[in-house]
């Protein structure tokens, strides 16, 4: 470039010299082009795309349930203004006295809905299309993981409106636990914070719901996120064009080689 | 760290007695100001790392090194004879200074880790095992139970937790035992299958209820109970005629005290035979519903809470 414009050169010191800078220092431009701008085969379709519809979903959830955290108060013991547990009122004040409380308390409501639904369509498509294969196990161990937090944070999160439904249905499901083999009983001890449902099962819940299984999901969602990242999008079965990469070949060695075909073992 | 460095360490390379020792130095000096018995353990184990140390340090002096034959070795150490072969090759690796640092730094944060974390775990934990008997709960004069007829209970188990507390139990006075002494049957409402409210099937007498010290007292006309979340079904003993629950309603133990009737603890229930006072009830410690208490399933449950915190 011999000759720059005014323009040009605008723009580079504007733009392109702090970014620069950025990446001589982070890499960053590196690594978000590393992450965005990938090869993808070309007949991918709708269905490769429950996987970012999951995690839109989880984004909302974790926008909405840090927002309502503001309004909402874990505990059991009665209001003396309304007469009813502080939760129960508190959940009533988001829904009906706070400006578009409904609106927020409702997506994380539904959300959480719409994100074990895509989960599970998700995995569907992963298990159909067969893109739990060679190089891909641990995406797909990772994302049964975040499936078996997303239903805890579903479990959890259940019993917060502290009314009739949320207290049986987490009362029954914490009984449930109880009746697994042996270690059973203790943890339904452990998950209602005594024999049964009592003042600390709520804060507890809230505790679970709020920090402790995020804390465990987001984690989960990176290390998946990165695999996906790192192996590339499968193509479909039908497709004529290979994804990802060939296993290597199979070379047997000792007992094995018996077992694996055309081998050459006898 | 490869297996012939580790293997390595038998020979004459500094050694990890130090460290025993150091942390001896340290649980003693720890000692001088919690408490003598810190400090003695600290002494010992100062004492004991001490002299494998030098024993360590001065076995050059003290003997002549054997020559080691690479046969006896293969005996001794390893099966593999290549192995040996290889090993007698390679320069043994000694134990260096950074192999030391290395392993002080991992060694020193997991103990810090293991500071940290095991009171936390025993937090997070304990609680729900500790200080939770049930607190007794006074329901008021005898008077106020009718023979023969079942009344609904509902009273707060534990005041100062509130209304988070309220159990409901069915109350029905048996009358009088062949031995003269007053009978009680005491049900609790928690459905054995899963924990859900039962019902008892019969018209509640709204007005006999009665209000005595902040217990509800409701007469209710049932020869039966029955749970609405999953069917179970119940009979006037308590023991399951219908649907999923594995066992009899739970039972409380009560007791009389100046006229008054006052429930003690929840105990759980196999099965009754009989009828009111000449009932036989197998009885066993109180668990949590939806676990047999009794025939080869009780067999998953051989140790439940409430046997461990009373």
């Amino acid at each position: 470039m011999a000759k720059r414009s005014k323009r040009q050169q605008l723009v580079e010191t504007a733009v392109l010299a702090p970014l620069d800078w950025i990446d001589e220092r982070t890499a960053a431009v590196k690594g978000t082009k590393w992450f965005l701008f990938r090869n993808v085969p070309r007949d991918v379709s709708w269905m490769q795309t429950l996987g970012s519809a999951a995690l839109t979903a989880f984004i909302v959830q974790a926008l909405t349930g840090g927002i309502l955290a503001m309004y909402y108060e874990p505990s059991a013991s009665i209001n003396p203004v309304t007469g009813k547990p502080v939760a129960y009122s508190s959940i009533q004040a988001i829904t009906s006295d706070l400006t578009l409380g409904w609106l927020v308390r409702g997506m994380h409501r539904w959300g959480a809905s719409v994100f074990i639904i895509l989960l599970f369509l998700h995995m569907g498509r992963v298990f159909l299309f067969g893109a739990y294969k060679y190089p891909r196990e641990l995406t797909w161990i990772t994302g049964v993981l975040i499936l078996a937090t997303g239903m805890l944070m579903g479990f959890t999160g259940y019993l917060l409106p502290w009314d009739q439904t949320a207290y049986w249905a987490s009362a029954v499901g914490i009984n449930l636990n109880g009746t697994a083999p042996f270690l059973g009983p203790w943890l339904a001890q452990f998950l209602a914070g005594g024999p049964e449902i009592g003042p600390e099962t709520l804060p507890k819940f809230y505790a679970m719901h709020m920090l402790l299984i995020p804390g465990l999901l987001i984690p989960l969602i990176g290390i998946h996120i990165y695999l996906v990242t790192r192996l590339g999008v499968t193509s479909p079965p039908w497709s004529s064009e290979a994804a990802g990469r060939e296993r290597p070949p199979v070379e047997p060695t000792g007992a094995r080689a018996g077992l694996v075909r055309g081998s050459g073992g006898d | 760290m490869s297996d012939s460095g580790h293997n390595s360490q038998h020979t004459n390379g500094p050694s990890l007695w130090p460290i025993g020792f150091a942390i001896g130095v340290a649980c003693l000096l720890l000692g001088l100001v919690i408490s003598w018995i810190v400090a003695a353990i600290g002494v010992v184990l100062a004492v004991a790392f001490g002299l494998l140390w030098a024993r360590d340090v001065t076995r050059d002096v003290r003997e002549e090194v054997p020559a080691i034959e690479p046969e006896t070795r293969a005996v001794a150490d390893a099966p593999s004879t290549t192995f040996v072969a290889a090993a007698a090759e390679e320069p043994l690796p000694a134990y260096t200074r950074s192999r030391f640092l290395e392993a002080t730094t991992l060694g020193l944060g997991a103990a810090i880790g293991a500071v940290v974390t095991l009171p936390v775990l025993g937090f997070t934990v304990l609680p729900s095992f500790t200080n939770v008997d049930e607190h007794d709960a006074d329901l008021g004069p005898i008077d106020n139970f009718p023979e023969g007829e079942y009344v609904i209970a509902s009273y707060l188990s534990n005041p100062k937790a509130g209304e988070v507390s309220r159990r409901t139990a069915f109350v029905r006075n048996n009358g009088l035992t062949d031995g003269g002494e007053p009978s009680f049957t005491i049900l609790y409402s928690r459905c054995v299958h899963l924990g859900c409210p039962v019902q008892p099937n019969g018209p509640i007498d709204e007005q006999a209820r009665k209000e005595v010290d902040g217990v509800e007292l409701r007469p209710v006309l049932a020869q039966s109970f029955g749970c609405p979340c999953h069917g179970g079904l119940y009979d006037s003993e308590g023991n399951r005629r219908a649907g999923p629950p594995v066992r009899s309603l739970d039972r409380y133990t009560y007791s009389i005290k100046n006229g008054r009737l006052v429930l003690n603890e929840l105990y759980a229930v196999g099965n009754v035979s009989g009828t009111g006072a000449s009932a036989q009830i197998s009885r066993y410690p109180w668990s949590t519903p939806g676990t047999h208490v009794d025939g080869i399933e009780a067999w998953l449950y051989p140790i439940v809470p409430s046997q461990v915190t009373g």
